[in-house]
This record gives structure tokens, sequence and C-alpha cells, in this order.
């Protein structure tokens, strides 16, 4: 059975030209970047390109880029360097929808000394920016906000929220674990102080990632050992997959030149389209003005997203949803939550995440098995004839 | 992913006896949407008294609906004091298993059972007995106590994994632990919710508290608040800032500083303004 791989905001393949630029650092070329002698030395060289090719790809300058284990690691970094820079300020701003790596930090920071705001966001996913501005104060350390969300795509004015927040001299740091590679975007420009990027999002392998700190940024390490990284971040690097998103980046930075994500929007489109129009309760969870071009999320009502994901499954699509059962715990997507979406359709919710690599005649098939599905668990669901019947 | 035996995934894909019993003996409705699951499950008798025909409707996941479809098959053909018998684990079993996770499936089934054969008997349908302990889902400290008998549960993470309680926000944790404790009969010494604090003690937490929570909590609005005395459980305080001027500072005082103090210090803490 073909695999038809829809949750690339998951995790992503990595690109054939990934790996083979990766796989002569495993064999051939182990040397450590930091040896005096040029079997090191070369492989030095090669993670300088690496990191100019990341730089590029956000509009960074390299010195300005730290290659990390993974956004987790970026995300961690950044928030607890900022509150070790800053020993006096005892305040953290973040949102109710990011990713656990800053969600569950913030939390635990908050029960250490720290205060931590939780700005909401509204139906479709937007940030209540009166409430954030109106929650920072001299005691703020950092702000936290992801750039787009995992599970919705909705993207936050991350411009706009840097220039106000930044004019208030607080720092402000960015997860765009989600957007980097999907939309063109330029730290210059944004001015964002810190900026997560995970390779694994974008082709490359899992277990790198890096982080973005502007120039001048005040800055505390997370990892403390040797000069790697210029002492922002010790342990010898992992030298084949830095090699591997560099070469990512340069694929990434390649495909939006020629706007490959236009496609990408039009597979995503075409296949809500069709599911909307085949299937009766369904609803799109987030502001479709300001999304992912790759990220749909359906919320199909009166079912739950478990067995829907299980049954496409048995036809070999791998797509995920913000149900309890799914990821273990008993309640829905917490970002579905504070999106105040019910619960006749949390529970329902799928999400479909693509790639370049996916082709029309995937998202037909798609389109097709989905919607015998959804009315086979509706008539297995003791809630959808009494819906009906209203 | 979950590791469902292949009998799990077999009648989650091919389930039995889906649909209702328009003239059904019995009818049992357990869970709800908010939960995450529910299950009606449905049987009809025959002139012996024997379960004829069993059927059910599910909103779940594959766990959910392979074992009420499991639940269906397993009574056809039992009459009522056989049907009464089988146990979550029973449940489970005939599956091959289920994810410990996942027990709480078997255990809406054998819920759903039997609220069927009570419903038949005109039995009044049992209240929802005993106290709530878990607010998030529910569930009484009886429906914790017989889980944790019936299955021999030693924890708290079991209890959620076969009931659900204590699966949200995490605050009858303790309240979950005494119970196992007394079943288990290894009374734990009782953890005090709030411990006695000397008087020098209850100073200092609450200048604390002022200091570190509430104060940087006002100054966003450039209030203050200065701490005068403290007389037993009253707080004297002082307002500043903009906070001395505003006509809301006694809602401030009441609705905020009085009940993070309640929160923080003591639940009999009572403050007041003194001008």
């Amino acid at each position: 059975m073909n695999v038809i791989y829809v949750d690339n905001n998951a995790t992503t393949m990595v690109a054939p030209e990934v790996l083979d630029a990766m796989l002569p650092y495993f064999s051939e070329y182990y040397g450590n970047p930091s040896s005096m002698h040029s079997f090191g030395g070369d492989v030095a060289a090669k993670i300088k390109d690496a990191r100019e090719n990341v730089a590029r790809l956000i509009g960074a300058s390299p010195d300005e880029i730290v290659f990390t284990s993974c956004g987790t690691e970026s995300d961690s970094t950044a928030i607890r360097a900022a509150i070790e820079s800053y020993p006096d300020k005892k305040h953290i701003v973040t949102s109710r929808v990011e990713h656990p790596a800053v969600k569950n930090l913030c939390e635990t920071l908050s029960k250490k000394g720290y205060r931590a705001s939780f700005v909401p966001v509204d139906s479709s996913g937007r940030l209540d920016l009166d409430y954030l501005y109106d929650s920072l104060s001299e005691d703020t350390a950092v702000v936290s906000l992801m750039w787009g969300n995992n599970e919705t795509g909705v993207i936050f004015p991350v411009e706009e929220i840097s220039r106000e927040v930044k004019g208030r001299g607080i720092l402000f740091h960015t997860d765009a674990v989600q957007v980097v590679g999907k939309i063109p975007i330029n730290v210059a420009q944004t001015g964002v102080d810190m900026l997560s990027l995970s390779g694994h999002k974008f082709h490359s392998p899992k277990g790198i990632g890096a982080l973005y700190i502007r120039k001048g940024t005040r800055f505390a390490p997370f990892m403390i050992g040797g000069h790697q990284e210029k002492g922002r971040r010790g342990g010898t690097e992992n030298t084949a997959a830095i090699i591997g998103l560099g070469k990512a980046a340069q694929l990434a930075s390649a495909h939006l030149k020629e706007n490959g994500y236009d496609r990408i929007s039009r597979l995503r489109d075409k296949l809500e389209r069709t599911l909307l129009e085949r299937v009766p309760n369904a609803i799109i969870n987030g502001d479709q003005a300001n999304r992912l071009p790759n990220t749909t999320s359906i919320a199909f009502e009166y079912i739950e997203g478990e067995a829907i994901l299980l049954m496409m499954n048995e036809h070999g699509i791998c797509a995920s949803s913000g149900s309890a059962c799914t990821s273990g715990s008993l309640e829905p997507s917490h970002v579905l939550r504070a999106m105040g979406v019910p619960f006749t359709a949390a529970h329902g919710s799928i999400r479909f995440s693509l790639s370049r690599y996916n082709t029309e005649d995937e998202i037909e098939v798609i389109m097709e098995k989905l919607p015998p599905i959804i009315e086979r668990l509706r008539d297995l669901s003791p809630f959808w004839k009494k819906a009906m019947e209203g | 992913m979950w590791e469902y035996t292949d009998k799990v995934k077999e009648h989650f894909l091919n389930p039995r006896n889906v649909g209702v019993i328009e003239d059904a003996d019995g009818v049992g409705e357990v869970g709800s949407i908010a939960c995450g699951d529910a299950l009606t499950f449905y049987f009809k008798l025959d002139e012996n008294g024997r379960i004829k025909d069993a059927t059910f409707q599910t909103f779940g996941c594959a766990s959910a609906i392979a074992s009420s479809s499991a639940l269906t098959e397993m009574v056809k053909g039992m009459t009522l004091e056989e049907a009464e018998k089988i146990t979550n684990e029973d449940i489970a079993d005939y599956l091959g298993g289920l994810p410990k996770e996942k027990m709480h499936c078997s255990v809406m089934g054998r819920d759903a059972l039997e609220k069927a054969i009570t419903c038949y008997r005109g039995e009044p349908e049992k209240k929802v007995e005993g106290e709530i302990v878990c607010e998030c889902f529910g569930v009484t400290d009886r429906e914790i106590e017989r889980v944790v008998r019936e299955n021999q549960l030693t924890t708290i993470e079991d209890v959620t994994d076969y009931v659900k309680a204590g699966g949200g926000c995490g605050n009858c944790h303790d309240r979950i632990q005494e119970i196992i404790d007394a079943i288990l009969g290894t009374e734990r010494p009782v953890k005090k919710k709030i411990p006695a604090l000397t008087n020098l003690q209850k100073i200092k937490l609450i200048e604390e508290s002022i200091e570190r929570e509430i104060n940087p909590t006002l100054k966003k609005d450039a209030g203050k608040l200065e701490l005068i005395d403290v007389d037993g459980n009253r707080v004297l305080v002082r307002l500043g800032g903009t906070c001395a001027s505003c006509a809301k500072s006694p809602v401030t005082l009441k609705h905020y500083v009085e009940s993070r103090l309640r929160e923080l210090v003591s639940p009999e803490i009572v403050v007041e303004e003194v001008q």
C-alpha cells in the first residue's frame, strides 16, 4: 500500500539531496571541526557553509545562528537566556496556544518564582493584541510567541507585535518552527530578538535545530561546555545533521524563491473545499486569511479523531488529530480549547499538513476515501442522528 | 500510536451489532461528547429471558468502538443474571487486552450494560452514588473505590486510565490517593493542606506575598500596597499610587488582594484598609 503522507507539521521526509550531502560526514569525513588538522578543519568549512545557508533562509547574518539539537532546545535556550540576562525581571508573556516546548516551560517557571501571562486567542485563533500589550510591564523579561500554529496553521502578526514589544524595551522571542521554509521570513526586517527553528520540519533530519540570536542581544548559554558556537552552545557539533540542515535550508530558499508554495496551497485549498462540499457538518478551525499555506484543520462533528485516523490509516493516509485519544491525554487539544471550539467538534478535528512532495493524485485519494469514513463513523455515533433530528 | 491487538483492530474496523433496537427491553447510556466517548447499549430478550439481540452506538476512539462491539457479542445468549457478572476485565480479555491507558473503554462497556439491566428491571435509575471527586469528568468516590478494588489498582495514574478521574486539572489527585490508600490499608499520614503557621511565619509569608505577587500586579496600573500591621488574621494595609485615588480600590482589595492572600497564606485572612 502506498503511503500518503499529509502530516508534515509533525515531521517531514528527509530530502534525497539532504541525505546525499550528509552521508560522507558519517563515514569518510568524521573529523572534529574544532581540530587543528585539516581533516577536521575541512568539516568546519562545511559547517560555515551550512550556517550561511540557514542565515540566508531567514535573513540573518551567519554569526547570529546557533545550532541546537531541536526546536525545543532552541525555545528553552531563548527563554532561559532571557530571564537569566534580566535577573530582576520576573514576568514572562506567552500565549495559550503555544507548542508544549514553550507552554510547559512557562508553566514550570511560573511555579518557580516567575509570573507567566498566557495571552488568549479568539475563536479563529487570532491573538488578543490588547491583552498582550496590557500585560507588558517593566517586570517583563521576555515575550515568547509562536509565529505559526502547528495545529491550525494560524499565523500571528509577528512583525507588528515585535515592533510594539521592542518599543517597550522588552526582549521578543518567536517559535518559528512551523513557518521557516514555508513562508518567506526576514528577521532583520521583522526585528525579533530570537527565533527558533527546527530542521525536521523542512526536510532535514530530526535532531537538529537552530536559534537565531540578534547581534547585541543579551544572552546566556543553556548548554555550558566548550567553545563551540562561540560559547553559546557547548558540545561537539552534530556535523552531518548541521550539513543536512544547511542543504535543506538551501533547498527551502530556492523553493520559496520560485513560489513553490503556491502549488501546495492550491492543493490544500482543493482538499479543504472538496471535503467541505462532500461532508456535512465539517468546519475549518482557525483564521483562513492568515494561515500557513500547507495546513488545514477540519472538525468533523459528532465523531472522534482517533477513529478517523485509524480508518484513514487503513488506506495508507497519515494525518493527525486534535482529539484527546491520540495524545494519551484525556482532553482535546489545548489549542482548540483555547479557541473555544466546542467539544462536538474538537474531538473530531483532523489536521492535514502538506509538503512539496505531495501530489494532486494523493489529494484526490484523500478526497475520495475520507467522506465514506466520516459517514461510517457517524452511523456508529449515538449523537449524529440526534443532532440531525434537532 | 497505540498498540492494539488484532482483535481490537478487527472489531473496530468491522464492528458487530451496530444500531438501535426500537423495541428494546433495556437501554443503557453512558459517557458524553465532552468526555470524548459515549456509548448507548440496547438489548432484547427472548421468551426464556435470554439476551436474543444486543446492539450499540458509540462515539469514541477505536478501543471504545471495539469494546462496545465485544460487549454485544459477549452478552448474546446470556440471562441477565449471567450478563451482570461481566466485568470490565472480561471485556478487555475478550479483545486480547487493551492498552492500559484505554481501560476506561472497557469500564464504559460494563457501565452501559449495568444501566441497561437496571432499566429493564424498572429499578429507578441509580443516582450517581457518593460524592464527586473528579470535577472534570464527573467521577465519584464510589466509582473510584469500585474500580480500584475490582482491578487491584495502586496508583493515581491507574485510576485515570480506568475511569478518567484525575485526567483533567489534577486538583483531585490528593483525594484519589486517599481513596487508594484507604483500600490498600496503608493509610499514609494525611497531608495537611494548609500548614499551621507561627505568627512570625504568617507575617513573613504575608509580606512576601505582597511583595512578590500583589505589588507587581498592582504596579501595572501604577498602584501599590503597603503592609501596616497584622493582627491575628486581620491584615491592615494602606493603598498607594493610583490605588489611593481609585474608586474601584475596595473591589481590588476584596477580590484580588484578599482572595490572593487567602490562597497563599490562610483562608481566614481578612484585609482591611487603613486610611
